[in-house]
């Protein structure tokens, strides 16, 4: 029997706002599989985004849903977790929400460790805004703000996550899409911040400029760069040369930061 | 006592200078029944610079919390004696640091001064507490509250393990301020 | 038995007020002169079961602050002058999604990093107008420890029953001297809180204009499930731009602290009965002039004082009433004339209005005020 989209999507609130194309309802489908996989109560669920094209993804879902200021949805999200640890608290939004404007929100809740699931749609692009170029869009790469092609350097999301603290980092793309709906239930089984890039693509405005011809052959490069973490092991570093490593990247246990804080106030407790 | 008086505790940052005049205002406000306010300026160095702390005291209630003319002013270096003792009323009290303030402001003041910093590093043994024995000698020289009521709010104050240490530094200050008065 | 006593800083008293108002979180980010705020309730929040959290930056606190009262949490911040200004955005989203909150804010000289550790009453116009659009206002000015307490308790009160963010803004003087404070026992002081909806969660909107201009709030994680927006939204939470439900909805936000300001308007009046030369002061500044409104009166002028407590929304209905009887105003403050000009805007011009102003990271003195007194009677 087909999955059953309607017991997580909100009435009347489709169709969505995404172009044609655009893989952010890819993620949103794997999204909610892996909630439904895992079982999580709607009610006990908050999803929480910042300001862009992946940041209105909670309005479609049926939760407890926050559609915060432009990059702050980390720090929204964690006070919604401190208030209330026992919360699922899921994040998600784009990589110019997430890397530029939130980057400090970002780069902080890695480092505490708290336990929250980032879902990061990473489609090199600030799309809602006509097309900008963001801290993920390629070196030379075209966009609205670079026609003579991008000066900058890019972040990799999830090197700046291992970098900055978070404790599971995985990495997959819009054109796995099977794939998704098990990187984010493990991310949100595992108990500290986890981070879910996803390589997306934007072919309104990044497709358009930097000739792609189609969605499909978007679609076909996530397909192409892509390598599994395991299979990229027995490969050469010239095999390698312009790939992208998917699955689970990273994964430790820490000290997670709700369950620290818990301690603060059973000392505060015993204090005089 | 009616009307205002108004104390000001002057030095550099990080002697204490803030609590000496807390513990003031706290003993006035809370063990002597009198209304009394605390207030401060410092700059942004955490050590050194020149610091205050004024305290006004009162039978009724005070508006302004700032000092007008000032009664009794305490100086504990040059720098605080020359910023801080332009409004110091004619016939104020002035207590001064013999070693570190030689240069005395001009006017007509009862001016009282020992070695405040020395008595609390050679005799009490810990430098730490000059602003002790500074408040127990500003006690002493103004009379505005009870003794009983200062030693009470020095040693609600103080960390337990240097009661004795502040009792004393407070004691030597009053009798030290008593005796070079005369 | 005897009420408990103390003698405290403002910033203290401020926070002891929060915990009285039953807050249980806190987020803040550490600036002069408010951190002893801060540094109280990171000791005494954990003892209550409640959270503190120091974050990032002040837009994060802020940010983190509406988090935690989407839970249905009390929740406090405070900062000054420059991190109020980073912490307008989200005072913004604050008040568009309607979620309380408060927000300590100590006035510092500025603009920009300005004078630390110098007193000022120049976020007085930030506190109306210092995040964009339309939006309701709601600020309390006290002007002892003990009214810090007070008005703190006060500020939750407010910010609960009219569901949009509160500011309380002590100056710097009023802020760091200490006094003696008399603690409420429980109950003494009205708590108010949040009212939670009484319809089951399918028939609950969190904008529901039914229940009138303040719709009840629901928290995360109970049994209501809602979305919460930055943008122009509907009575259910979700985003529009339908033109006549946009000027409606900004209309009620607006309208639900305008409607209610004889409910929010707190002053006092002091030797006004006679007075015609009123002093229209707050906060510290309003200590002195009551210094000199006493003086003034030993020598026959016939001063009174006004006293704002609540700033915003103004007394201008109060203002207005007074203009017509007295000779003249005198508005002594620690800006460059921001109260003078609200003062101005309100009286229609009925009487003279004198101002006095400092940003030299002085206080205002009593001299100053009974010498302008003598200049205008």
């Amino acid at each position: 029997m087909a999955f059953d989209y309607d017991k997580y999507i909100r009435p009347g609130k489709l169709p969505h706002i995404w172009c044609p194309g655009c893989g952010h309802g890819i993620v949103m489908k794997g999204l909610i599989r892996a909630i439904d996989s895992l079982g999580l109560d709607k009610n006990n669920t908050a999803i929480v985004s910042g300001i862009g094209c992946a940041s209105r993804l909670p309005g479609y879902i049926d939760c407890c849903t926050l559609h915060t200021a432009h990059g702050r949805a980390a720090a929204f999200a964690t006070g919604v977790k401190m208030a209330k640890p026992e919360m699922n608290v899921i994040l998600c939004g784009g990589d110019g929400d997430g890397t530029a404007i939130g980057g400090n929100h970002f780069i902080h809740a890695c480092r505490r460790n708290i336990d929250m699931t980032y879902i990061i749609m990473n489609n090199n692009i600030y799309g809602m805004t006509g097309g900008q170029f963001s801290p993920c869009t390629p070196t030379g790469a075209k966009a609205s703000t670079t026609p003579y092609g991008n000066p900058d350097p890019a972040f990799d999301v999830a090197k700046l996550a291992i970098g900055a603290g978070a404790t599971f980092v995985a990495r997959g793309t819009a054109y796995h899409a099977t794939q998704i709906d098990k990187l984010i239930a493990e991310a949100i089984q595992h108990k500290g911040f986890s981070v879910v890039e996803i390589l997306d693509d934007c072919p309104t405005t990044y497709g358009r400029r930097n000739k792609f011809k189609s969605v499909i052959e978007m679609m076909n490069r996530l397909k192409d760069i892509a390598v599994p973490v395991k299979a990229a092991e027995k490969m050469t570093p010239e095999q390698l040369e312009g790939k992208v490593l998917t699955g689970v990247l990273y994964k430790q246990e820490k000290p997670e930061y709700t369950t620290e804080y818990a301690k603060v106030i059973e000392r505060a407790k015993g204090a005089k | 006592m009616s009307g205002r008086y108004e104390l000001r505790f002057s030095g550099a940052g990080g002697q204490g200078l803030i609590l000496a005049g807390v513990i003031m205002a706290e003993a006035a406000s809370i063990y002597d029944g009198k209304q009394a306010v605390q207030s401060q300026s410092y700059g942004p160095e955490a050590r050194g610079g020149a610091s205050k702390s004024e305290v006004i005291i009162s039978d009724g209630p005070i508006d302004y919390p700032k000092a007008t003319v000032v009664d009794a002013l305490l100086a504990l270096t040059q720098e605080a004696c020359d910023k801080y003792s332009h409004d110091l009323k004619e016939g104020g009290i002035l207590l001064i640091d013999s070693d570190l303030v030689t240069k005395e402001p001009v006017g007509n003041f009862k001016v009282t001064k020992f070695n405040i910093t020395n008595t609390a590093k050679n005799e009490i043994g810990r430098e730490i507490v000059t602003n002790i024995v500074a408040l127990g000698a500003m006690v002493a020289l103004t009379g505005v509250i009870s003794k009983e009521s200062a030693e009470k709010a020095v040693l609600a104050r103080v960390p337990e393990a240097f009661l004795e240490l502040n009792k004393k530094a407070f004691n030597v200050g009053y009798e030290k301020a008593l005796a070079a008065q005369k | 038995m005897a009420k408990k006593v103390a003698f405290m800083q403002g910033n203290e008293a401020g926070a002891h007020g929060a915990l009285y108002a039953g807050c249980k979180f806190f987020a803040g980010y550490p600036i002069t002169p408010s951190t002893e705020v801060a540094e109280v309730m990171s000791a005494e929040l954990p003892k209550v079961g409640g959270k503190f959290i120091q974050m990032e930056d002040e837009i994060g606190a802020m940010a983190a602050l509406i988090g935690a009262s989407l839970t249905g949490t009390k929740a406090l911040t405070s900062t000054s002058g420059p991190g109020f200004s980073l912490k307008q955005e989200n005072i913004g989203y604050a008040c568009i999604t309607e979620v309380p909150c408060v927000i300590f804010n100590v006035m510092r000289g500025g603009p920009s990093t300005g004078m630390p550790t110098g007193p000022s009453q120049s976020d007085i116009m930030s506190a109306k107008w210092g995040t964009h659009g339309d939006h309701p206002a709601i600020c309390l000015v006290p002007a002892s420890v003990q009214e810090i307490f007070e008005e703190t308790v006060r500020a939750f009160n407010l910010s609960e029953k009219y569901r949009t963010p509160v500011t309380i803004m002590p100056d710097e003087i009023v802020a760091h001297m200490r006094e003696r404070i008399v603690f409420p026992e429980p109950g003494e002081l009205e708590v108010i809180n949040r009212t939670a909806p009484s319809v089951p969660p399918e028939k609950y909107k969190p904008y529901d204009t039914s229940f009138g201009d303040v719709p009840p709030l629901a928290a995360f994680g109970t049994n209501y499930r809602f979305h919460v927006t930055g943008l122009n939204k509907m009575e259910d939470g979700f985003p529009t731009t339908k033109a006549a439900i946009v000027q409606a909805e900004e209309e009620r936000q607006v309208r639900k602290v305008e409607a209610n300001a004889d409910d929010i308007i707190k002053y006092e009046e002091y030797l006004m009965d006679d007075a015609d030369i009123v002093v229209v002061a707050f906060g510290s500044t309003s200590r002195s002039a009551r210094f000199a409104v006493n003086e003034a009166r030993k020598q026959g002028i016939k001063a009174g004082l006004f006293r704002l407590i609540t700033f915003w929304p103004f007394p201008e209905k109060q203002l207005l009433a007074l203009s017509k009887k007295v000779k003249a105003f005198i508005t002594p403050e620690m800006n460059l004339g921001m109260c003078t000009g609200v003062v101005k805007g309100c009286i229609e011009g009925n009487a003279p209005v004198h101002g006095i102003f400092r940003v030299d990271g002085e206080p205002i003195n009593p001299g100053q005020i009974l010498d302008k007194m003598k200049e205008v009677k």
